[in-house]
């Protein structure tokens, strides 16, 4: 008799995900956002697929205000494991005037990271798409199914999800219609980290302390992370010990003052932390069922 | 009170985390489901595990605060059950409508808690929830005791194979943590429990508001000396490692193949252990193998057992493919088609009895017929009840069977081999969940007999080729006339023919038959049937019914081989049925005095790609039987 772990029993489910979705799906595409939950995705499907290569290539929904580090991390790993990946992008966003600066935060994330998503899904006709979403991160997620299905113009409809039995999941579906695979549904923030100090995986510096550039702004510290960053009169940029518990575009998302420089510190601090990983993003704030409303538009 | 003596030391955090992560790293993973309704004070108790393992930071606790004001039953103390009522629409009723999944972790164990509310749609959430559970918390308000919700929570807890229940009388704080209030309620739950087969659990007084022995015992209740919640769940065996104890089996997912000289086979072990060298058989075809190696990310393993996700490579070339099961050579699953089984239904539209749906157990997908039910079982009296079909949150004893053989094991054995899904070939909705009981073993005990004279024989004699015309259409679009015309011309040509009219057969072999939709379904199934013996004869058959619906048509189409299924659509737009009305059945549905007919209140699904299809406006009978005759030769 040998007794999992609960690591080893959330990885195990992960893997069967994996697998059933592309025994059962045409044509699937893993998100990549390149964040702690995408490395540890990524590991998994690796895992899942071993010696074949994950049968699937990687989309990253890049805003073009990326934090560099994380672009040169996404181009090592692609490199590194030879996989194949895909950029979505709203090339048009200068013209339209579009910025994190000027734009109000859900016209932003509209136009910068859910339409460009949309339009790459249908422009590749992918059917199943992976994500990194996991139910202990906000109320409205606790509920999401792991096959969550989506309507040709990708909506959700909370009212019209399919029951979920024992690990039977259901990838029927029409022409147009597609559905998003959250294989790290029943994993925690602690989990997470608890696997990447487990499995040596690498993941984006900016998660680690380090001297960095940084403003003070609306109760947030936020970096400068390249000479685009519009500073305001009198604003200088000061140095100061920080790093990121989550990543989104540089202007919009709060660093930690910190002081934690390798894996074991990270996870004390956070177990110690008095406030929720998705505290840093300014894109969540705004009526309280935010979430939800955004999910219904498409929104991973 | 004692101190939360099991939930993370935030010291220990502080001074060693290195020794801290070493022991968190070691932790097992327990699933339950909590079962009581919103008055039980179950969200509360599952917020209050939420907080006391601080699984709650302060921004949500802020939210919190706030929203207790906004929506908050407990006046100005923090009402936890806001922390797990999701959805916004369901925030404003103050009900939670689905199952949601919530976690927490102690020093011993990971926790999964599927909360599941109570109301209407209480059946189809609970069995979700209750499917993945090792464990069932089962509240009772201690100053109600056992309610009817209670046993249909009980009955369907264990209909679900939770072999683990514990008994949580809440809100002892309420009843003055009175002893006997305490051992009267398990006295009564006892009684009603061993009646439903429910022969063990453990009785537990708390309060989830409060906090009385949860984390730690309670000095309110010195009378009570069995675990506090935490302690006891700390303890319950994972369903996944008892499996380990019964004979190994794979249920293949994924054939892994790189390249030429790599054929893995990857799936999760559903029970039993595995080790290179095993004997294995590949069931259904019964073939044998060896088990050469154990293949993952991380290297070659010596020995996998339940639970864990891996890839076998066997040492011989055998056939194995996604559905297939690898299993012990020496005690391998049973095949078969035809099984007994409790299912419950989860979709607003009914169960359709003969409808083919597609059937998902383990990682086979096939098409099952579902017969009417033998009986429902009422969820809140437990009675046995007639019924023809199964509607939402139904539960009933159902026998259906499968258009080819499938592995499985009763449900009582193996929840990976034994629960299944139906899955609506057209919405594609997950539209039930069933457990096998057993195999009507009719598989096993009665052969097709094999008879000297073929049904070549038979199509041979009369010098021709057996065909099926499925004519199919509107009342009134000309089937009957068309189809009796092309019988005609067929024997002037001395086809043998035989032609099944939808009105003639209601008088004799479909008597018993009325217009609902189950029947009208079964209906198409025994004239399918009786197609299928005449051209085993060696006739070819002509069938005009109606036959409204694809799925039916479709179930008919795979009772043949393809070339023998000839769909005639029969295309006269409803305008032209209507003004013919030859036997008077518009005028009187447009009246009201006609109920479920075609094309007025319901709905004429038109074939999507008919072998055949005529024009009857354009088209005299004769010239549509000779269109469909050219069509179909030769004959022979």
């Amino acid at each position: 008799m040998r007794i999992l772990t609960h690591l080893e029993r959330l990885e195990a489910e992960s893997i069967h995900i994996f697998r059933e979705v592309v025994a059962e799906a045409e044509n699937p595409v893993m998100l990549y956002s390149v964040g702690k939950d995408s490395s540890v995705m990524l590991h998994l499907a690796r895992k899942a697929f071993y010696p074949a290569p994950p049968p699937f290539p990687m989309l990253h929904v890049a805003s073009g205000w990326d934090f560099a580090d994380l672009l040169a991390h996404r181009d090592k790993t692609v490199r590194d494991y030879g996989l194949e990946l895909i950029i979505a992008q709203n090339e048009d966003a200068e013209a339209q005037g579009i910025n994190p600066f000027d734009t109000g935060s859900a016209l932003y994330s509209q136009a910068q990271l859910t339409d460009p998503l949309k339009r790459a899904l249908d422009a590749h006709g992918f059917d199943a798409a992976f994500g990194g979403g996991r139910r202990d991160e906000e109320k409205a997620r606790a509920k999401e199914r792991v096959f969550s299905f989506r309507t040709a113009a990708h909506r959700w409809d909370p009212k019209n999800q399919r029951p979920e039995l024992w690990n039977l999941y259901n990838a029927k579906k029409a022409k147009g219609e597609s559905i998003r695979v959250f294989p790290l549904s029943n994993w925690t923030e602690l989990d997470i980290w608890q696997y990447i100090a487990l499995e040596n995986i690498d993941i984006v510096p900016l998660y680690f302390s380090k001297e960095r550039p940084t403003v003070e702004r609306d109760g947030m510290i936020l970096v400068v992370d390249d000479d685009r960053f519009r500073l305001e009169p009198g604003e200088e940029p000061v140095m100061r010990s920080v790093r990121f518990r989550t990543l989104g575009c540089y202007p919009l998302t709060g660093a930690t003052l910190s002081t934690a420089t390798d894996m074991n510190l990270i996870i004390q601090e956070m177990l110690l932390a008095t406030s929720s990983e998705r505290q840093g993003r300014a894109i969540d704030k705004g009526q309280s069922a935010s979430m939800e409303d955004k999910k219904q538009e498409g929104y991973f | 009170m004692n101190s939360p003596s099991s939930f993370q030391t935030d010291s220990l955090i502080a001074k060693d985390i290195d020794a801290y992560l070493h022991q968190h790293q070691h932790k097992s993973l327990l699933r339950f489901i909590t079962c009581g309704s919103v008055d039980d004070g179950k969200s509360t108790l599952i917020g209050r595990l939420l907080y006391d393992s601080k699984m709650i930071f302060e921004d949500q606790l802020a939210a919190l605060e706030s929203d207790s004001a906004k929506h908050g039953t407990q006046g100005e103390e923090i009402d936890f059950a806001l922390l797990v009522d999701g959805l916004a629409a369901e925030r404003e009723q103050g009900i939670t409508i689905d199952v949601a999944y919530r976690f927490f972790t102690t020093e011993k164990r990971k926790f999964i808690v599927a909360d599941t509310p109570g109301h209407e749609q209480y059946t189809r959430n609970m069995v979700t929830g209750a499917s993945t559970a090792d464990c069932a918390v089962i509240l009772i308000d201690a100053r109600k005791g056992v309610l009817q919700q209670t046993r249909r929570h009980s009955f369907l807890v264990n209909l679900l194979g939770i072999r683990h229940v514990v008994l949580a009388v809440n809100k002892m704080d309420l009843v003055g943590y009175d002893q006997s209030t305490f051992e009267h309620i398990v006295a009564d739950y006892r009684r009603f429990a061993s009646s439903i087969g429910i022969t063990e659990f453990t009785a537990i007084p708390i309060s989830g508001f409060k906090g009385d022995n949860i984390t730690g015992l309670s000095a309110n209740t010195p009378w009570y000396s069995g675990p506090a919640l935490i302690g006891h769940l700390e303890s319950v065996e994972v369903a996944a490692t008892a499996a380990q104890e019964r004979a190994f089996r794979m249920p293949v997912q994924w054939v892994n193949r790189p390249n030429l000289d790599f054929r893995g086979f990857a799936g999760l072990i559903a029970s039993g252990a595995v080790r290179p060298g095993d004997a294995v058989r590949i069931v259904p075809s019964g073939k044998t193998s060896t088990v050469k190696s154990i293949e993952t990310f991380d290297g070659q393993l010596d020995e996998a057992v339940a639970g864990q996700s891996v890839t076998i490579t066997l040492a011989d070339e055998v056939d194995c493919s996604r559905g297939d099961v690898i299993a012990a050579a020496d005690d391998p699953p049973q095949a078969s088609d035809q099984f007994a089984a409790t299912l419950v239904w989860m979709d607003d539209e009914a169960m359709k009895p003969g409808r083919g749906y597609w059937l998902k157990i383990g990682t086979q997908m096939i098409t099952a017929t579902v017969q009417p039910p033998k009986y429902e079982i009422d969820v809140n009296s437990l009675e046995h009840l007639a019924a023809k079909t199964l509607g939402l949150n139904g539960i009933g004893a159902v026998e259906f069977a499968t258009d080819r053989a499938i592995t499985f094991e009763p449900y009582a054995t193996s929840r990976q081999l034994g629960g299944f899904i139906l899955i609506d070939k057209f919405t594609n909705a997950t539209v039930a969940a069933g457990m096998i009981d057993f195999s009507l073993r009719r598989a096993d005990n009665v052969h097709w007999q094999p008879t000297t004279i073929t049904r070549e024989d038979h199509a041979a004699m009369k010098n021709q080729v057996p065909r099926v015309l499925w004519f199919t259409g509107l009342s009134g679009s000309g089937k009957s006339t068309i189809a009796n015309e092309v019988e005609k011309q067929l024997n002037l040509m001395n086809r043998h023919t035989f032609l099944l009219d939808g009105d003639n057969v209601r008088h004799g072999l479909n008597r018993d038959l009325g217009f609902t939709e189950a029947d009208r379904i079964e209906n198409i199934r025994r004239v399918g049937e009786v197609a299928k013996l005449m051209t085993d004869a060696g006739l070819i058959v002509l069938t005009a019914f109606i036959s409204p619906f694809r799925a039916e048509r479709e179930m008919v189409r795979a009772m043949f081989a393809q070339s023998e299924f000839i769909e005639v659509f029969v295309d006269t737009p409803l305008e032209v049925a209507e003004a013919r009305d030859v036997k008077g059945l518009y005028k009187k549905a447009r009246a009201g005095d006609l109920k479920n007919f075609t094309g007025i209140d319901s709905p004429y699904e038109p074939p999507e790609s008919p072998e055949i299809r005529v024009n009857t406006v354009d088209m005299s009978p004769e010239e549509a039987a000779r269109f469909i005759i050219q069509h179909i030769l030769p004959l022979k």
